[in-house]
């Protein structure tokens, strides 16, 4: 009986866990994948998180409010994907070192500034308790779902509908697609990428955001572990869809809760191989979606050499 | 020759653009920029004991840049140096542990042998991934720096854990006499040594045998090299081997140089700073060692930035961040300098 009760509560925090660790995945990959559709690779969104979550908190700090916190979050986002842009405009500059070079930059640039954070504590973003009508803890706890959760799981599909239908989503899709043929149509490739990659930017700052206001709720050096990374994987296994972003954000929260769970009901052991779970499942879906010919199914025709 | 100086230049035009952006930057902090630049210099290079501690933190990167800019020869932009120091570090410290009493010089042996190669085959797989199943090499890397460190704390927590180390969990030690030692009485080991000698037979290896000029070959044109009929395959995960051989090194020597067992410190980020050193000296071995110097000393004056200036250690992270995307921003420049263009291509 009692072990029952043990693996109740470990599936109900890894489901609790899919939506709390799960949402700033859901903002950063929806973010990447707007990036990719218009042809661009940004792997500096692990910078644009780190920093979300440093002028969040700072913002949140000073003036009170944490929503004016995620606006400053979501502006220098925005900022560090414009940069990011600016610097990809040649061809002969690699987008995907840019992006590691703007990692380091950005995450140098956040902690030198938030070096004075890291004690004060900042008000939190508002959550909505639906457990409350549990007696259980567990429960409760899974059930307290932040504000950000809901604007993310909206923001999927209306990424999908902007995409699809928009004229601005035709034209990202476009550029993405074949800068050839944007170019015949007359398109501007480098506006049109710039927005997109400033848009994605500013949402992995939200993502950020939710990170230092919400959950793990305040600012330090080792809060984020690799999500703006994990992001860019994410967005191959959703095969660039914004709806399938959001089913994988919540696969990978999960895996992400699945040490912390097992830890609560006593089994420590292999407590760090646990927390590789995200990792290894990254890798594995990695190697399953790619295929020997090199074009995946959903993949922006710029990234077929 | 003349491309030769044109990297000259715009490298060193680079630099100096993101000198001055530094000094903005040091300016914004309410520093002079002046005093700051010569803390630097003392810090890195202005004494004995500066001189020391950059070597002994350019010996890593030295390395760690080869796991970069070997596959990027070859057209593979590979960010798992890193996690190939944690591999190449954790198995030459268990080597170290199982075969403490034999000779020293055939455990150190064992220790570099199995630490590189296991290193070599970490990366070797992230080649073999992406030629054989198209996987993205920069992705598969980065994960594998998460993995890796995900096993070294397992192990270093569990099964391997000396159980003195509390603070700082630690496996069982290798064995003092185990160790690799000081060059003279400096307290620069000679890890550095193996640094140097590994950037040097790679730079030979690039510039001046076949294999060298058929993986140029396969970075410059994949479809090339396959119609004249190199074996691709070979050359890349050769190229993936070498490079994760080179950081498993640099974990060895971590390993068996400084902390005679495996910690944390294998994953101080080395493995990062290397990416850096590798884009700055445009994966060519050679300029490698100059470029390490540089970043090793920029790290070792942290400490003076932060005593004497009241700067966080992320300065110097800040530092390498404008120098990086400096440089890169100068890639957009090559050919378009027309007092740098050979003759011929003028017309």
């Amino acid at each position: 009986m009692d072990n029952d009760i043990g693996l109740w509560s470990v599936l109900i925090a890894v489901l609790g866990g899919a939506i709390r660790v799960g949402t700033p995945f859901i903002f950063v990959s929806l973010g990447e994948c707007l990036t990719e559709k218009a042809g661009r690779i940004n792997l500096g969104l692990e910078g644009n998180l780190i920093m979300g979550a440093m002028t969040g908190y700072a913002v949140s700090y000073l003036s009170g409010s944490p929503w004016l916190g995620v606006l400053a979050a979501a502006t220098s986002g925005c900022v560090l994907g414009i940069l990011h842009a600016l610097l990809c405009q040649n061809k002969q500059v690699n987008d995907i070192a840019v992006g590691i070079a703007m990692m380091l930059f950005a995450t140098g640039i956040a902690f030198f500034y938030g070096k004075a954070f890291i004690q004060p504590s900042a008000p939190h973003l508002p959550s909505i308790g639906f457990g409350n009508w549990s007696s259980s803890p567990v429960i409760k706890a899974a059930l307290d779902i932040n504000v950000l959760f809901f604007l993310g799981v909206a923001l999927a599909p209306a990424m999908a509908w902007f995409l699809r239908t928009s004229r601005w989503g035709n034209a990202v899709r476009v550029v993405g697609e074949s800068s050839d043929a944007a170019l015949s149509l007359g398109m501007n490739i480098n506006r049109v990428r710039l927005l997109s990659t400033m848009a994605g930017g500013g949402l992995a700052g939200i993502g950020g955001s939710y990170l230092s206001l919400y959950y793990p709720g305040s600012w330090s050096e080792g809060l984020s572990s690799g999500q703006g990374l994990m992001a860019v994987a994410l967005v191959i296994f959703a095969r660039w869809n914004p709806m399938n972003c959001l089913y994988a954000s919540l696969l990978f929260g999960g895996a992400a809760a699945l040490g912390p769970a097992l830890q609560s009901v006593g089994i420590n052991w292999g407590y760090y191989l646990f927390n590789a779970a995200p990792y290894v499942l990254t890798l594995l879906i990695m190697i399953a979606a790619s295929s020997a010919k090199g074009t995946v199914r959903g993949m922006p025709g710029e990234f077929v050499k | 020759m003349l491309k030769t100086v044109e990297i000259w230049c715009l490298s060193l035009g680079a630099l100096l653009l993101s000198a001055l952006l530094i000094a903005a930057f040091i300016l914004s902090t309410g520093n002079s920029p002046f005093e700051v630049f010569y803390s630097l210099y003392r810090g890195a290079f202005g004494s004995w004991f500066s001189w020391q501690n950059t070597l002994v933190r350019a010996a890593p990167l030295m390395l760690t840049a080869l796991c970069t800019a070997l596959p990027a020869r070859v057209g593979l932009i590979v960010i798992g140096g890193e996690g190939a120091m944690v591999v190449g570090g954790l198995t030459a410290a268990i080597t170290g542990i199982a075969m403490q009493d034999a000779p020293s010089f055939i455990v150190i042996s064992a220790m570099l042998i199995v630490g590189g190669g296991c290193a070599g085959l970490w990366i070797l797989a992230v080649g073999a991934l992406r030629h054989y199943r198209n996987v993205n090499e920069t992705i598969s890397s980065l994960l594998l720096n998460y993995i890796a460190i995900a096993v070294l704390n397992f192990l270093v927590v569990g099964v391997l854990k000396d159980p003195a180390t509390l603070n700082n969990p630690s496996t069982y030690s290798i064995g003092d006499k185990n160790m690799i030692t000081s060059i003279g009485d400096s307290s620069v080991h000679w890890g550095l040594i193996y640094g140097l000698v590994v950037c040097l037979a790679m730079w030979f290896v690039a510039r001046r045998t076949t294999f060298g000029f058929a993986a140029d070959v396969t970075g410059g044109n994949i479809r090339a090299a396959r119609l004249v009929g190199l074996p691709v395959a070979k050359i890349v995960l050769l190229s993936c081997f070498l490079g994760g051989a080179a950081a498993g090194l640099a974990g060895v020597i971590e390993i068996a140089a400084i902390q005679g067992r495996a910690n944390s410190s294998l994953n101080a980020g080395y493995g990062y700073a290397g990416i850096l050193v590798a884009f700055l000296a445009r994966h060519n071995p050679l300029a490698i060692i100059p470029y390490a110097l540089l970043l090793g000393g920029i790290q070792a004056s942290g400490g003076l930035l932060q005593r004497a200036h009241d700067l966080p250690d992320a300065t110097v992270a800040v530092f390498q961040g404008i120098i990086f995307m400096m440089i890169l921003s100068s890639e957009m420049l090559y050919g378009r300098i027309k007092f740098l263009q050979p003759k011929s291509m003028m017309s």
